[in-house]
């Protein structure tokens, strides 16, 4: 099956002559070499695939152009060069029609300062998208209120946004993007506006929905700790490059590049690896008392497992299967280095 | 001279401007005043500009693009110019518009001798629209008031038209309602419209910039000549004038209003799948509700502020008797007109504010009585008023005084005006009289004999140099190229008797703001009020200024001043206000700790971080002020705008000398908005707050 997002060489150049630099440069682009130009680099040569349910996380600092990427996906801007396929369909060469029709189908997106209308109470806030497409005020309505009861806003339909804290609007805002049903789901920064406690207990629910829903999810964050938290998998971007796209474990193992090491140096690494990433093969004196999954966290069995003193069966979760073996000293070695 | 104290001059403003002064006073006093020195007066060359500009109205209206028209009269094709076609069509559509919502309140059989023949009209007395009785409009005018903001706003709204009726001013007033009620949805549609063009397209805005500075800054005398020319005498002509001055407000709150939308609101609606209609009306304008709103409520004021020049070219209603009276130096009368003006005026603002403040409440499960009930209450009392009316008309001789009190019928309180200016005159008649003379002999006086002593290139120098050191040789060309049209042009001793009286309101009411301001704008409480005090005087149309100063100052450039600087006080000192707002708790808190006085914190803290926003203030003021000077004219002075007002009487070239010099008083003020907000800009950026 065809990966539900597929980007190919998607280049995004702001400046007048953004178009006639990029033919010049024949696909190497020189971020300073454009500025000189008069053109600055949103997006360099990223190319990546997203398959169906599985969540993106694409993580930069301030200017990186992570959300500009997210922006030539949805294609609130257009992308100076390259390919975005969704579903198999090119999206650059969509007429505007076709593009409506793709939004009011297909995807839904969560914004940073949540952008709610004003104007609009919550409950007609996420019946919005549905109204826009032509749903009867019935429907719509109903329809809404099912998502208010989804994100738990009960009981403040008819709030307006300015009366609702800055977590409650954001859920307002999930429940709009979620509003039309859509396969992909965009998420820019979405809980960077909202104070420490709030995001922890706002990524909690996230993860709840996605558990429910099962999105093709893309999700922009400048905080590696959440997108370690969130992720399937995690791009990281610098200056308009993806440095590195691979699973979380792998690239607190094998950073890529001296930027992404810098984010990974400090990371608890029990918190991020799975079993399966300091297993050792089957070992056939391995006790029979305790088993673990492979997909488990370190952190969430490590007790587990050096209280036992033995070697351990790590299995497979979908069959129960024995995949390889775990011994106490690996753990360790994770937990305290050396 | 070592090179540092070069170098210092160079980067010190202070110094630049004092070298400016200094060449500034040589050339006044070097060169010699003589009638063949083009350093002391340019030569008119482009005298011919106002006749020019005659010609191409008159060409347009009677000769260009003829059309044959059927003559159902004398049955033939008659030639008639497209563009005269044009605006006859204009002017009676708003003619009939007027007259249909005239009628409606205030009774006749116009309308129905649309649809009727004449004939058959006269034989029929009953055939008439009866008048709203002013007891029903009254119950009306509260009804909208507590349906809009509760017990208060109603009061307010009932106990206005109550003594507008009682008073006898309900024709003229409901004669100026009907005005305003036609006036301020065109200015609305059109100024939306452009508002959104403007925002939709850049380059759209960027040419609508100077075309709404200019529309702004140009006195509103300027516009009657050629309106006449092109639309006749009458209420459509004032209409057409008051459009002209209160879109350009609309378009710039509409584009305001857009363009603070957050750009990821309408990324939000574009990702709910809107489509471009229906981001246009479903997300972005009423997102910018308050703005546009707040664009209708300034519409509705300019249009209260314009029903006095408006009569000048035939609107009828209270502008027009306020100015009769005027003429006829009755001071109660014109004050009894002026107040019923500002009442209305005080009311429509306080609804339209209280209306876009409004939200509507989505979710009440109303029944269609509960829903409709005031409109229920408003229509069963029209009924039942005039059914008392009609009835009580047998009872009254000849004037029914439950329909309409007839102005000479009604209560007045104009003898005791009257009665208090002549005591006033009496009282004080010799210390006003020598005030008045000190200020024209020693200050006033002097002061203008100074500017028309002024030889040209001197005043060239100074306004470029000025424009210069604040922004660069750019900023020096434009202004200098604005005044050279003036200088070339046969009015320039006008031209500087106008800067002369604009540029002393322009000091005394900067200086009165902003002191006001700092007073009583250092408290979150003092500011409230002042800036409430600011609302109240705001709402007074311009001219009502100038009713007591007249009587107090005779007919004197001293009058007009006051009235000016009265007028323009306001602006400056609500921006002092603000600005003082907009220095941040952190630093009050830093002077503090450092130990400031009161005086230290004003001139070391508060004025250099408020001083972009007061100028700002100033800018206001300028324009302010202009207007005002010009306003002037109705009662007598000798500047730009005598002339203006004169031609209003000129019909061979009076169209273009108006425009010349109305463009003519806008390009001084447009000079002094570009050296002040290079200067504010400069300042801000300075400050890093750009």
């Amino acid at each position: 099956m065809s990966p539900t997002i597929s980007c190919d060489s998607v280049y995004k150049i702001f400046g007048a002559n953004a178009n006639k630099l990029l033919a010049d440069s024949n696909g190497s682009v020189d971020a300073k070499q454009f500025q000189d130009a008069g053109c600055i680099v949103g997006v360099n040569n990223a190319s990546f695939d997203v398959e169906k349910g599985e969540m993106l996380v694409v993580m930069g600092l301030s200017g990186s152009g992570k959300s500009t990427l997210l922006r030539c996906i949805s294609r609130l801007t257009d992308a100076t060069a390259g390919k975005i396929l969704v579903d198999g369909e090119d999206i650059c060469l969509m007429n505007n029609k076709q593009l409506v029709e793709l939004r009011r189908e297909k995807m839904g997106m969560v914004f940073q300062n949540f952008a709610l209308l004003p104007h609009k109470t919550v409950i007609e806030n996420i019946a919005f998208p549905l109204q826009v497409k032509g749903v009867s005020t019935e429907n719509s309505m109903y329809k809404a209120l099912e998502m208010v009861e989804l994100v738990g806003l009960k009981g403040r339909e008819n709030y307006f946004p300015r009366e609702l804290s800055g977590g409650q609007q954001q859920r307002v805002g999930i429940a709009r993007s979620l509003a039309v049903e859509p396969d992909i789901w965009f998420l820019d920064e979405p809980f960077s506006a909202l104070d420490p406690l709030i995001r922890k207990e706002m990524q909690d629910e996230f993860l709840r929905l996605q558990g429910v829903l099962n999105k093709t999810i893309m999700f922009v964050t400048h905080d590696f700790d959440e997108a370690l938290r969130l992720a399937d998998r995690i791009a990281i971007m610098k200056d308009g490059i993806i440095e590195q796209l691979d699973t979380p474990g792998n690239i607190v193992l094998n950073p890529a590049t001296d930027y992404v090491k810098k984010f990974t140096e400090d990371v608890p690494r029990e918190k991020v690896l799975k079993i399966e990433s300091i297993m050792d093969p089957k070992d056939t004196n391995a006790s029979d008392n305790l088993k673990v999954s492979k997909d488990d966290i370190i952190e969430s069995v490590a007790e587990k497992i050096l209280n036992s003193k033995e070697i351990i069966k790590v299995i497979d979760p979908k069959d129960s299967s024995e995949v390889g073996s775990i011994n106490p000293s690996k753990v360790i070695k994770v937990l305290f280095g050396g | 001279m070592d090179k540092n104290y070069l170098e210092t001059i160079r980067n010190s403003k202070p110094a630049q401007f004092g070298i400016l002064i200094f060449i500034f006073l040589i050339l006044y006093f070097l060169i010699p005043q003589s009638e063949n020195n083009y350093l002391w007066r340019l030569p008119s060359v482009l005298k011919g500009i106002p006749l020019a500009i005659n010609n191409v109205i008159f060409n347009a209206l009677y000769e260009w693009f003829p059309l044959k028209v059927w003559d159902p009269v004398f049955e033939m094709y008659e030639e008639k110019a497209a563009f005269r076609e044009f605006t006859k069509a204009v002017s009676q559509g708003l003619l009939f518009l007027i007259t249909v919502v005239r009628e409606l309140l205030l009774g006749g059989d116009k309308i129905i001798d649309v649809f009727v023949s004449d004939s058959w009209l006269k034989e029929n007395d009953w055939l008439s629209w009866p008048a709203l009785p002013w007891t029903a409009t009254t119950v009306g005018a509260f009804l909208l008031g507590y349906q809009l903001n509760g017990i208060r706003l109603g009061l307010l709204g009932g106990i206005g038209a109550l003594y507008i009726s009682v008073f006898g001013n309900y024709v003229p007033s409901i004669q100026t309602l009907s005005f305003v009620l036609i006036t301020t949805p065109i200015c609305f549609v059109l100024g939306l419209s452009f508002g959104i063009w403007g925002y939709l397209d850049k380059k759209v805005e960027t040419a609508l910039q100077p075309v709404l500075n200019v529309m702004q800054t140009m006195p509103q005398f300027a516009y009657l000549v050629p309106i006449i020319a092109l639309f006749g005498l009458g209420d459509h002509a004032g209409s057409i004038a008051t459009i002209i001055i209160a879109t350009p407000p609309m378009i710039r709150n509409t584009i305001l209003g857009l363009k603070r939308i957050s750009p990821e609101v309408v990324e939000a609606g574009l990702m709910s799948g809107c489509t471009k209609p229906q981001l246009l009306f479903k997300v972005l304008i009423p997102a910018a509700r308050r703005d546009i709103l707040n664009g209708v409520n300034t519409v509705i004021m300019q249009c209260l502020a314009m029903v006095v020049i408006a009569s000048f070219v035939g609107a009828k209603g209270l502008g027009l008797n306020l100015k009769i009276a005027l003429n006829s130096l009755k001071i109660g009368k014109a004050a009894e007109a002026g107040l019923c003006i500002v009442i209305i005026a005080v009311i429509l603002d306080r609804f339209t504010k209280a209306w876009a403040d409004k939200q509507k409440d989505y979710f009440e499960n109303l029944t269609f009585f509960q829903r409709y009930k005031l409109l229920i209450i408003f229509a069963i009392s029209v009924v039942i008023f005039s059914i008392i009316a009609f009835i009580s008309g047998g009872y009254f001789d000849k004037i029914n005084y439950l329909y309409v009190i007839p102005i000479e019928k009604g209560l007045t309180i104009a003898h005791y005006i009257d009665g208090a200016v002549d005591w006033v005159w009496e009282t004080f008649f010799y210390s006003l009289n020598s005030f008045n003379k000190f200020l024209l002999t020693q200050v006033l006086g002097p002061m203008k004999h100074a500017y028309l002593g002024m030889p040209v290139i001197a005043t060239f120098t100074l306004a470029m140099g000025a424009a210069y050191i604040v922004g660069n040789a750019r900023t020096a060309l434009i202004v200098g190229g604005m005044l050279l049209f003036i200088a070339l042009s046969e009015y320039w001793d006008r031209a500087l008797i106008t800067m002369y009286m604009g540029s002393f309101a322009v000091i005394m009411a900067s200086l009165n703001g902003i002191i006001l301001g700092s007073i009583f704008g250092r408290t979150e409480r003092g500011g409230r009020i002042l800036l409430s005090f600011c609302d109240f005087f705001e709402t007074f149309p311009s001219f009502v200024y100038l009713i007591p100063v007249i009587f107090l100052f005779n007919i004197t450039d001293t009058s007009v001043l006051i009235a000016a600087i009265v007028y323009a006080t306001v602006p400056a000192t609500r921006y002092t206000v603000w600005g003082l707002k907009s220095v941040p708790l952190s630093l009050h808190e830093a002077g503090t700790m450092s130990g400031v006085s009161a005086f230290q914190r004003w001139t070391n803290i508060e004025i250099p971080i408020a001083f972009p926003t007061v100028m700002l203030g100033v800018n206001q003021t300028v324009v302010f002020s202009l207007q005002m000077v010009i306003l002037g004219a109705l009662i007598g002075t000798e500047d730009l705008g005598q002339i203006i007002f004169g031609a209003l009487s000129r019909t061979k070239d009076g169209a273009g000398v108006a425009l010349t010099l109305g463009i003519f008083v806008s390009l001084i003020a447009i000079c002094v908005d570009v050296i002040v907000r290079n200067w504010a800009e400069e300042r801000k950026k300075a400050l890093g707050l750009a």
